[in-house]
Order: C-alpha cells, then structure tokens, then sequence
C-alpha cells in the first residue's frame, strides 16, 4: 500500500516537471496558434547550455540558470522576429515544416558541439536529500521542481491577466488585425511571447538535467509528454497544464509500479482515456 | 475650406488579385466630419482599412499631415493617431471592458481622453468595467469600441458603420456623442448607410460605387436624386 502512495506522490511531483515543459507549448499554441516541433529540442539545448555555463564557471546549475535563462528569452525573441514569424500564415503547415527542421538542425549541432554521450547536471548534495512525510519520503530536488513549477504556471498567469504584456498576448490571441490598430505590432508581441516561452524552458531544461541524464536524441519524447500534458489539461489554460503534467506524471510512476516497462505505455493510456472522455481536455480554455 | 489633415490620392486595394478599389481621391479637412455612403460591396470598408494600413498601400497613396503614409503597418499609423472603430465593433472577447479601454490607450498618445473621460462620456461602461466584453448588449459594445479608439486620443478617427445593427434610440444616443468627440478638435471620417444620418452630421459627403467615388460635394448642397444616381450607378 505504502508503496502504491509513494508511487503516486512521486507522479504528482513529476508531474511538475512535465507542467513546465507544456507551459511554453501551450503558451505559443495560445498566442500565435504555433505548434513548435523544435520544443523539446530547445529543453535539451537548455540543458546543454546549463550545463556549459556550470562547468566552465563552476557554478550549481540553478546560478547558471541566471545567464541560461536570459540567454534563450534572447534566442527565442531571434527565432521568432527572424525566421517563425515569416513562417505563420493562413497556412498551418509550414510553422510545423520549419521547426521540425529546426529540431533536427538542434539535434545536430548538440551532436556535434557535445557528442552522444550522455550527460548530467550536478546539484550536489540537494539531489539526495529527502525529508519525511510520515511513512514516506520524499526527494527535496522533486518537492523542489514541483514548487518551481507551480511558481512558474502562477507568475504566467499573472503575466496573462494582470499586466500589460499580457493583455496584448490576449489580444493578439483574440484578433490580430484589431490588436495592430491598437498599436500592437505584432512580430514584437510574438518575439515576446517566444521568449517568455523559452525563458520558461531554460528552467524546464536545468531541472530536466538534475534530474536525469541526457544526451541530444530525447528531445523528442519530451515534446510528446509536453503535448500530452497540454492536450489533457485542455488547450489554452494555464493552469490545465499543471493538472495534466501531474496525471501524465502519476499514469507513468502508478504504470512504472505494476511493470517497470509499462511507464511509457502507462502515460500515453491515460492520454488516449482523457481524450476519449473529455476531447477537449480537462480545462479548455472557453471560447466566445 | 481648413487644411486636409488627411488625403487619399488615386488609392487602389487589393484582396489578393481582386481590386476592391480603383483610384479613389478624398479630403478630409482637420475638424470637419467627412461622410462615406455607397451600397453594400461599394468599398467602404476597404477604404477604411486602407488608410488605417490593415491593407497594404503604395506610401503616396495615403498622406496624413503631409505624410506619406500608404506604407505603413497598420500599429505604426495608429501610433501617428489615427483610429478606427471597425465595422461590427470587434471588440476583444478575452478581455474586460476596462481591458478594451486599456488596450486603446496602448499607443501611449497624450491628449484629453482617458479611463475616466470615457467613463464620463459612457456611464454605463463605468458599471460594467470588469464584466467581460462579450456580455455587454449590442449598444454598450458600441460605445466601448468607440472608448477604445478614443483612449488613443487620435487626430484622426474612422467609424465604420456605427449604427449597423442597433436599435433606433442606441443610434440616436451614440450619435448625439458625436459633436462632443470631434469638438475635442478631432477629425472624423465616418462610413454610414443611412443617408439622412450621414448628411446630418457631416460636411463634406462622398458617395462610393464599386470602388470609386460616383459623387462628393457639400452635405448641404448635394441632392437626393444626385445621390440616388450615385449609389446605383449611372454616376452623376
Ligand atoms: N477579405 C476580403 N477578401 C476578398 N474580397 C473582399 C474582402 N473584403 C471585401 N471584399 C470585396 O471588396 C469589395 C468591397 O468590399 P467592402 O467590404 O469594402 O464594401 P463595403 O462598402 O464596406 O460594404 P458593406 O456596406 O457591405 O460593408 C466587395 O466586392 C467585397 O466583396
Ligand atoms: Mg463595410
């Protein structure tokens, strides 16, 4: 029994991890409608960039983050002003050409800057370190990514609705021919967007590092489980994204329980069953 | 006749390879109210994303304040103060009614219009400020579309059918506004369907038919047959 509990806690708080890698996603998704293939290529170009900046400094991973974090919020404004806003249109199909290419291209460079070889960021002590919760114990470093990314999803909530910048990302979401009447030049609000998005997985990237090794090949499956987590929690909430890391998180540690091959497998049921029953997801934002 | 704050000088538009309008000229002297009337189809409204640059133009097409402005994205004119309230008043469902307003005042403009000046002007939008857009009435929509363009305090504003779609006594309040917004010293440019409404406000009065102007003179001086003739073709 005490085991299945641990199981599930441990879910919840991977569920954390797999919230931030969905926030940046859902937030492109909501404010520009751009499906970004090259994301989970971006987390592991995060990691990487982490990881350079802690070894050649020889700092924790989170002080890197203070050059790590900025530095893609300034590659993500790039991008977008210089090649993905060229790329949005009527037609949905090249934004998915053009950063599927851009996650091979990612792939590649990380291939040839890094090699194959796995790697790993080192939080030192903080990544062995647990506290009791009755019959449990549980890891400070995920308790800690948890918090992280219940922090993150509220302070992009804030963003969204109570700033500035925020009521434009709306704006621009809701009519973009009206929003530039407004002012509002678009390319800019998207280059935000972009690099709020990236900013948001420069600390998805650094905890991904922490936690387990990794090497240029698995930014894919982390594109899968950011997806899963957006589409479950429904498209275009927040907050969804947090509830659908954490049921995708639990599916896989409840799955990993019962048969440790089946953790994988276990997540994307529980995907198919939320889509199933709600093909909406959980919390879709409401349209007007 | 005062100085044309803004004029069009053989304006074309195009929707892909349609030619919506052909060469039109137009002028609009600063403070006056300018009245665009024409059948449905006629290019009203593509005029009025023309000059506002939600349709590209060549820059000499569009001269405000001596300006060539055709160019343009549609932001940086705004910025230059020029406002539209758009057809069907598009206001941002996202958003608040205080949050429309808010957007409005984006292009950071200074001049006589803010929250509160809009407020006075509209009291109702006052009570509904946090209440989403969607769930004001077709009327207070309106008037906060029309809150929004003037939070931008432009010198130029474009109304694009402001009575579409509302009942007689909304018409008749929003347009007994009108006088107080352009006594601010504000120019306006407004596209409407009725013709007597149109006359009433207005000054200078153009008449549009499949893209080009059929008629324009003095509201006082054009006739009803002259218009008549100029809305449904063998041009006057
Ligand atoms: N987005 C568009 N794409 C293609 N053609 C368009 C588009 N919008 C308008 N048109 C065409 O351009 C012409 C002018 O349309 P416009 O909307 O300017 O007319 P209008 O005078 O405003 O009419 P209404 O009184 O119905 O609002 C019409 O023939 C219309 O079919
Ligand atoms: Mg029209």
């Amino acid at each position: 029994m005490i085991e299945w509990a641990n199981a599930v806690l441990q879910g919840i708080l991977l569920g954390g991890l797999y919230a931030l890698f969905a926030a940046g996603l859902s937030l492109i998704f909501g404010v520009m409608r751009l499906v970004n293939i090259a994301h989970g290529d971006l987390i592991v170009l995060a990691a990487y960039l982490g990881l350079s900046t802690s070894v050649t400094l020889g700092v924790h991973p989170f002080v890197a983050l203070l050059i790590v974090l900025p530095l893609m919020a300034a590659v993500g404004y790039a991008l977008q002003r210089g090649l993905l806003n060229r790329t949005l249109g009527p037609d949905i199909l090249p934004p998915l050409l053009v950063t599927f290419g851009l996650s091979v291209i990612i792939q590649n460079a990380l291939l040839e800057g890094y090699t194959a070889d796995p790697q790993k960021l080192s939080a030192g002590p903080l990544e062995t370190a647990s506290i009791p919760l009755g019959e449990l114990s549980v890891g400070v470093m995920p308790l800690l990514t948890f918090g992280i990314a219940v922090a993150v999803i509220a302070g992009l909530q804030w963003i969204f609705y109570a700033t500035g910048l925020g009521r434009g990302f709306r704006a621009v979401s809701d009519n973009q021919e009206i929003a530039q009447l407004m002012g509002l030049n678009k390319a800019h609000v998207f280059g935000l967007a972009m690099a709020l998005a990236l900013a948001v997985t420069a600390i998805a990237g650094i905890l991904l590092g922490i936690r387990t090794s990794f090497d240029p090949s698995i930014g894919g499956g982390r594109l899968i489980f950011g997806f899963e987590a957006v589409i479950i929690g429904g498209l275009g909430s927040l907050w969804g994204t947090l509830a659908g890391g954490v049921i995708l998180g639990v599916a896989q540690t409840v799955g990993a329980k019962i048969d440790p091959g089946w953790q994988l497998l276990a997540g994307h049921i529980a995907f198919l069953l939320v889509l199933a029953v709600r093909p909406n997801g959980l919390f879709p934002r409401v349209e007007h | 006749m005062p100085e044309a704050i803004l004029s069009a000088k053989g304006l074309e538009a195009y929707y892909g390879d349609f030619q919506a309008i052909y060469g039109i000229d137009l002028e609009v002297p600063e403070g006056e109210v300018i009245a665009i009337i024409g059948a449905n189809g006629a290019g009203k409204t593509t005029l009025l994303k023309s000059i506002s640059g939600l349709l590209p133009n060549e820059a000499a097409h569009v001269v405000f304040k001596g300006r060539p402005i055709g160019d343009l994205r549609a932001d940086q004119i705004a910025r230059l103060g020029i406002a539209l309230v758009p057809e069907g008043r598009q206001l941002f469902p996202s958003l608040s009614v205080e949050e429309n307003l808010m957007l409005g005042g984006e292009v950071g403009r200074d001049g006589p219009w803010s929250l509160d000046a809009v407020y006075d002007l509209f009291p109702i939008l006052r009570e509904r400020r946090h209440q989403p857009s969607t769930s004001l009435s077709g009327g207070q929509q309106q008037m906060a579309a029309i809150g929004r363009a003037l939070m931008a305090n432009p010198e130029l504003i474009l109304f694009d059918e402001i009575s579409l779609g509302l009942a007689p006594v909304v018409i008749k309040s929003i347009y007994e506004i009108l006088p107080e917004v352009v006594g601010e010293g504000m120019t306006a440019l407004i596209v409407e369907q009725d013709i007597t409404k149109a006359l009433s406000v207005s000054s200078r009065v153009y008449c549009l038919q499949e893209g080009r102007v059929s008629l324009s003179g003095r509201a006082d001086e054009v006739t009803r047959d002259q218009i008549t003739a100029a809305y449904f073709g063998a041009a006057a």
